[in-house]
């Protein structure tokens, strides 16, 4: 039991760094968004339940369980209210120049 | 074990903040301050996990709904003129 919550609680910690490094590295809102989304729900998760494996009592396990369906609820609809704003006030994404992005771009200014 | 999952996420917080403050729009900046608190949720749940004080899983639910409540929060005000000027600047 003590091995497996171990190993969750690496996974979830290795997918945080590379999240955060994401975060620092990525050229683009966008891309940085995909970052986030990473750690905001699969790491969260495994880190919880590398601490559900941690064998604490009941009401505990219930705490972690809300914490987890509350923040798998939650975060995507914080990023998908994030994202239509910055589409709404016309944030648009790095792309590689090529003819249908040149076309795009004079069409849609 | 436990102890390496906090340092592990007190590096990304201070990547985030970092994120937080030279980031070129204001998006990046609220995405920044969202994977904080996200972050802080957990940080809050390891802690009382090595402190052996599991009762601090009950601010953890409330910092979740608040860092929740923030970000809808700022986002209302994402019509303002102040968003779209600087965007305009940028583009110049």
């Amino acid at each position: 039991m003590n091995i497996s919550s171990a190993l969750f609680l690496l996974i979830g910690s290795f997918l945080c760094i590379s999240g955060g490094v994401g975060i620092l590295r990525f050229p683009d809102f966008y891309t940085r968004m995909h970052a986030v989304g990473v750690t905001d729900t699969l790491a969260t998760a495994m880190i919880l339940i590398g601490l559900m494996l941690q064998n604490p009592d009941g009401l505990v396990i219930v705490k972690l369980v809300i914490i987890l369906l509350m923040t798998l609820f939650i975060s995507p609809t914080a990023s998908h209210a994030l994202a239509s704003a910055a589409v709404h006030n016309n944030l648009m994404p790095k792309l590689e120049e090529t003819e249908d992005n040149k076309k795009v771009s004079s069409s849609n200014p | 074990m436990l102890i390496a999952a906090t340092i592990a996420i007190l590096v990304v917080m201070i990547m985030a903040i970092t994120r937080a403050i030279m980031g070129p729009t204001h998006y990046d900046r609220i995405l920044a301050v969202n994977m904080f608190g996200t972050k802080t949720v957990l940080l809050i749940s390891l802690l009382g996990f090595v402190m052996g004080r599991p009762e601090f899983l009950d601010i953890a639910i409330v910092y979740a709904l608040i860092n929740f409540i923030s970000v809808i929060g700022v986002l209302h005000y994402s019509d303002a003129s102040i968003f779209k000027r600087s965007e305009q600047q940028k583009k110049q």
